[in-house]
């Protein structure tokens, strides 16, 4: 049973919210056993691990990320990293109820600042939700960057 | 000491002063004029990486770089050559490519007042060509189009060139150093290398030379990435030693092994700048074997060679000052120096051509998790170059020292073997540096 547009839409604006209030270990618990984060690195990229990309994360490696930012000798957070997610209205744009999985897309903008730099992103997210007795899952969240492809300075945190 | 009141361009004893055997000035860090001269006398006069011929597989394919402030295009000829060409219409100057690549048909075409070029550079033609009639055209520079790069070589699919009209030739120039190329397109069972999508491309707010010389910096992975591969390991213990490492834990975990490894692992250092570490073995030495892979090589090579040509596995090999390449791991690192503190990386992955899939997948994993401005170990690097440049304004110490395992006996006879956590190939790199920065007629005034 997939839930409501409504739950799906307040799911992924709890999402950002985690992340931007920097608390990770909820938002891990977000991501299926199986779950994926991507952000590929050419625009139309296509599915699959043979062309690198930015983020390619499974649990493991979201996991070291956020063990590595509470690490006290990650010097390059020895000053933190601070994010803001905005988002435009997040809108399902299909539904499988065999899976029961729900695809939604959301066009964001993602602002990254370290001691005196702010970096602006901007980008297309999608979501693809799972949903179960447990509640909704994240099975795949896969960032289109508009600059994926620029020389990007380090980006910390997670868009 | 200060550089000099007119800058270090007429000044070649101030630019030597700042080279000692086993030190360096902090102005060849920070130093705006010094960077000018390092792009118009060492990055013309050096063999400079330009892309691979892979990228311009067919006639009318081009790729284009910004090399030593130089816009240079790289184009595939009708006659199937490779030609790196000064990205210049002969009119009015307007780039005549500025796609970062693509195909362009059997002429360059000026997007301005319509010139066209065979892709060798030659002038076709241009609309009402009559104009031109009575003037002095013909003997003008314009009428020879667009310039060509006349030092360019191919090695193994590399494509370098030379701007500088005289200098060392190709060979001359890199030697032996040329065996790591070898040995990265040997690991394909067809002796042939492909890149593999777009780079990533990482903008480092630093110098240049600090980024080459951390790639046979061996003193420094314990430290700067004990937060990345040092979480990673963390995460990873008490775990039975005989369960199989995820291919992650596999590639981070040796960026913290100790100083005794990184010291036996070797460096090789040749002339010119270049060098390698993990002469005896490196940090991809373990890697799960992949079955099908090794019998396509035994296939391809027998027995004997495959094993000489697998159980190379080096670690970094810096060909001074634009390239660094990891065979073992099949990704490649390009030096794009843009000002004296800001310098572009671009990481690509290359496909080993024949080889499974898996070692393109295992290469892309390693390119992200390392060499990413997404990458954990990427930003621990970044953070030590960008520390470095902030503190090198300090007038407390002006001078950067490179004394780990000097010798006397070294300005003579650096090239050879030496302890892996030697800083023997930075003062190499340095040696190298110091020629450029003072020989005779290396102004990059004259293309021709």
């Amino acid at each position: 049973m997939i839930a409501n547009d409504a739950a799906l839409i307040e799911f992924v604006y709890h999402e950002a919210r985690l992340i931007d209030e920097k608390r990770f270990d909820e938002w891990y618990d977000l991501y299926a056993d199986d779950g994926r984060y991507w952000m590929p690195l050419a625009h139309g990229q296509p599915e699959g691990r043979a062309h690198t990309s930015l983020f390619d994360e499974d649990k493991l490696l979201l996991k070291i990320r956020i063990e590595r930012l509470r690490n006290p000798k990650s010097y390059s957070q020895a000053q933190p990293s601070w994010c803001q997610h905005i988002l435009q209205a997040p809108k399902v744009e299909s539904r499988d109820p065999e899976l029961n999985v729900a695809w939604l897309r959301t066009p964001f903008m993602y602002l990254e600042y370290q001691q005196d730099q702010q970096e602006v992103y901007a980008g297309v997210a999608w979501h693809r939700l799972r949903c179960s007795g447990a509640g909704i899952a994240i099975a795949l969240k896969k960032i289109e960057l508009l600059n994926c492809d620029a020389a990007l300075p380090s980006l910390q945190l997670f868009p | 000491m200060a550089a000099p009141p007119g800058g270090y361009r007429q000044d070649g004893a101030a630019i030597r002063a700042l080279v000692r055997g086993d030190a360096v000035h902090r102005d060849v860090y920070t130093d705006p004029g010094l960077f000018d001269l390092e792009m118009e006398r060492l990055w013309y006069s050096a063999w400079v990486y330009i892309g691979h011929d892979s990228q311009v597989p067919n006639a009318g394919d081009f790729y284009t770089v910004n090399v030593a402030r130089q816009p240079l295009l790289m184009v595939r000829g009708t006659d199937g050559n490779l030609r790196v060409l000064f990205n210049r219409c002969a009119h009015k100057g307007a780039k005549v490519v500025s796609a970062n690549a693509g195909n362009c048909g059997k002429l360059l075409r000026c997007s301005y007042h319509g010139w066209t070029y065979t892709l060798d550079g030659a002038l076709r033609t241009m609309p009402v060509k009559s104009g031109y009639a009575g003037t002095r055209f013909a003997e003008s520079e314009a009428a020879h189009g667009m310039t060509a790069v006349l030092n360019v070589a191919v090695h193994r699919g590399f494509v370098f060139a030379r701007l500088s009209r005289s200098g060392l030739g190709f060979h001359e120039y890199f030697g032996e150093s040329l065996s790591s190329i070898d040995n990265l397109a040997d690991r394909s069972p067809l002796g042939r290398l492909e890149v593999a999508g777009a780079p990533l491309r990482y903008l480092h707010n630093s110098n240049w030379k600090m980024f080459v010389e951390n790639l046979n910096d061996t003193m420094h992975p314990m430290v700067a990435h004990e937060s990345s591969a040092g979480t990673a390991r963390d995460l990873w213990a008490g775990r039975p030693p005989d369960e199989p490492k995820p291919m992650v834990i596999e590639q981070f975990l040796p960026f913290v092994s100790n100083y005794e490894f990184f010291d036996k692992m070797g460096v090789k250092v040749y002339d010119h700048g270049h060098s390698y570490t993990g002469v005896n073995f490196s940090i991809h030495s373990s890697y799960s074997p992949i079955p099908e892979y090794a019998e396509q090589m035994q296939q391809a090579y027998g027995a004997e060679r495959a094993r000489a040509i697998l159980g190379e596995s080096r670690h970094n090999t810096v060909y001074y000052p634009s390239l660094t390449v990891k065979g073992a791991i099949q990704t490649i690192r390009v030096v794009r120096p843009i000002a004296v503190d800001k310098t572009l990386i671009e990481s690509f992955t290359l496909r080993l051509a024949g080889a499974p899939p898996a070692l393109l997948e295992r290469s892309a994993m390693y390119n992200r998790l390392i060499n990413a401005p997404t990458s954990v170990v990427g930003h621990d690097d970044l953070y030590c170059y960008r520390a470095v440049q902030e503190g090198l304004a300090s007038n407390g110490n002006e001078w950067v020292s490179l004394h780990r395992n000097h010798s006397d006996r070294e300005q003579g006879e650096a090239a050879g073997t030496h302890n892996g956590t030697s800083e023997v190939s930075m003062r190499g790199q340095f040696r190298a540096w110091l020629a450029a920065m003072t020989a005779c007629g290396t102004a990059g005034t004259d293309p021709k």
